[in-house]
């Protein structure tokens, strides 16, 4: 029988939610979140305005149901960008023996030594400060991660009774990676595609907060966060709110990997 | 054992020697002139070429880049395009205030994670180690600049028990570093620690199950008697790995945290760089932490041996 599974559940809701958030804000949100109004700044929360306003007069609770897209955008296509990547080097490596195999893994290696906001923060220098070069500085610094597990999945695919029996019948390498090994890393690459969203939203927001993500006016939770900065005396509240967006937003995404990862194993279950 | 050595070593030093090519290739496809980019774009061609030629950036990339290596090897980061000064002083300067901040964010972490994770893995199925795990699932949840704006929050705005930002070396006020170093040092060490429990966590859930520590119960030893005996040490090789790992973590995260608390670190540097255009200042700072997280990894590797003898005779 199946248990319940609470991080599973938990992980989905919270999900779930944000995306009906970031959906919801295509249509309705309660003022224009990029609506400068100095006459309403930096009112307390009210009836009116659930958490209150900025500095500049912009509705807070708006600019965090539109700060959710950026960041869900963001998240999906760094980790687009990672497991398009990531995901063949991983196979690749794992099927080819030998040296180059190891060449790929040593240069996957070679890239952790480059974080993600490092990396970020580089392309930001060159490239100037957007959302696309945030978006794809750290996708690829998400591709060792996602590299390092597919490629275990991989080597034990490899190691099972109908590869062998593939390889056998002679069947040609690619289309042993297409049809045996990729359907049965899928698995691995939901888990990990979970985990890797994780840590893009945080790593988007320490960009926005350090001013190399998303430009304004579009709203981001990171740079609500920086602009909150000057009033961490007066107003505490403009850090509070989007701070706890991102952590509910990280946690979300780290308890539905978890959950993933126990449904999927059910062996690791038991020792978590 | 000295294969191993070797080809550790052997593996450090090519990664070093790529990841130099990588980061001075990088800063070199950039688009437009360095020299054009110091001195704006107002300045006249002749103003631009004379700038080049101070800096030798008129000769070939692959000499610049030896040159620039060569530097690098004896401790000369260059001079600055845009202020015109030695850049390897302030880097050294810079990378001790980073170094306080990561050394006791190291700390707090693994003062909260050593004995948390212990009981979370002891009291698994119980309330009080399944309270510890929420509670930790929450932590890693927290970026650390975030955690540094609610602690600045929590204890200087509300209590004003502490400064909420600035830097005073420790030579010149030792009370008052002290004061500023333990706020950003906990939102560095606060984080890392929840994620450093997790992995303690199931290091010593692994080796509770081990055959040696029933052994060490059926001899009499109470549970927590046989974990410290036998256990730690045996849990302690997966959690180095994760540990050095959480270094580069830490030196990172330091770049955002000096951000939130005003302080001169290697982070600062890096974003005051890269606002003013100063790419070589970039570059260095850039490869200064790689070096540093490639070195982390390779002491690493070396304490893992030490730590393990079965690695010692594996190879």
């Amino acid at each position: 029988m199946k248990r319940l599974n609470p991080s599973l559940i938990a992980g989905g809701v919270i999900v779930a939610g944000i995306v009906v958030m970031a959906l919801v804000s295509f249509v309705w949100t309660p003022y224009d979140a990029t609506l400068v109004s100095p006459a309403s700044r930096l009112l307390e929360p009210s009836w009116s305005h659930w958490f209150g306003t900025d500095k500049f007069g912009r509705d807070v609770l708006s600019q965090i149901m539109v700060g959710s897209r950026t960041t869900l955008f963001v998240g999906v296509v760094a980790v687009g960008v990672a497991a398009v990547i990531g995901v063949p080097l991983g196979i690749l490596a794992a099927m080819v023996r030998r040296w180059p195999g190891e060449v790929i893994m040593r240069g996957n290696d070679l890239l952790l030594a480059f974080p993600a906001l490092l990396l970020a923060i580089m392309f930001g220098a060159v490239f100037g400060a957007s959302t696309l070069t945030a978006m794809v500085a750290i996708g690829i610094a998400s591709v060792p991660s996602f590299a390092r597990v597919i490629r275990s999945g991989a080597l034990q695919v490899m190691r099972t009774e109908y590869v062998l029996a593939a390889r056998a019948a002679g069947r040609q390498p690619f289309p042993i990676a297409l049809r045996h090994v990729l359907p049965n890393v899928t698995s691995l690459i939901t888990v990990q595609a979970s985990v890797s969203f994780a840590i893009a939203v945080l790593a988007e927001a320490a960009l926005s907060f350090l001013g190399y993500g998303t430009p304004p006016p579009t709203p981001s939770w990171g740079r609500m966060l920086q602009e909150s900065q000057e009033f961490l005396f007066s107003a505490p509240r403009l850090a509070i709110f989007p701070g706890i967006a991102i952590a509910i937003a990280v946690l979300g995404f780290n308890l539905l990997g978890d959950g993933l990862r126990d449904r999927f194993d059910p062996k690791l279950e038991d020792r978590r | 054992m000295i294969l191993r050595l070797i080809e550790r070593t052997g593996v450090f030093l090519v990664s070093l020697a790529v990841s130099s090519v990588l980061v001075f290739a990088f800063m070199a496809v950039l688009p437009g002139d360095p020299a054009r980019v110091a001195l704006g774009v107002n300045a006249s061609d002749e103003a631009v070429a004379e700038l080049r030629r101070q800096f030798g950036l008129d000769r070939p990339l692959p000499t610049q880049y030896f040159d620039w290596l060569g530097g690098l090897l004896h401790g000369d980061l260059g001079t600055s395009y845009v202020s015109k000064v030695a850049i390897g002083p302030q880097v050294f300067d810079r990378l001790q205030v980073t170094l306080w901040l990561v050394v006791a964010g190291m700390v707090i972490a693994l003062v909260v994670a050593v004995p948390a994770g212990t009981v979370m893995a002891a009291r698994h199925r119980k309330i009080s180690g399944l309270a510890l795990s929420a509670f930790s699932q929450v932590g890693v949840a927290v970026p650390a600049f975030l955690a540094g704006i609610l602690l600045i929050v929590v204890f200087a705005v509300r209590l004003g028990w502490l400064p909420a930002n600035g830097w005073t070396p420790p030579a010149q006020d030792p009370a008052m570093f002290l004061k500023q170093l333990i706020l950003p040092a906990l939102s560095l060490g606060l984080v890392q620690g929840a994620v450093l429990t997790r992995y303690v966590r199931s290091a010593v859930l692994e080796v509770l199950r081990e055959d040696y520590l029933r052994t060490a119960r059926a001899k009499g030893l109470r549970p927590f008697q046989a974990l410290w005996r036998h256990g730690l040490r045996n849990a302690a090789v997966p959690v180095l790995t994760v540990l050095g790992l959480q270094l580069a973590t830490l030196l990172i995260g330091a770049v955002v945290v000096e951000r939130v608390f005003v302080i001169p670190g290697l982070g600062s540097l890096l974003l005051d760089g890269v606002s003013n255009r100063d790419l070589l200042l970039v570059q260095d700072v850039v490869m200064v932490l790689v070096i540093a997280v490639l070195l982390v990894n390779f002491i690493v590797d070396l304490l893992y041996v030490a730590l393990d003898p079965r690695l010692r005779t594996a190879s």
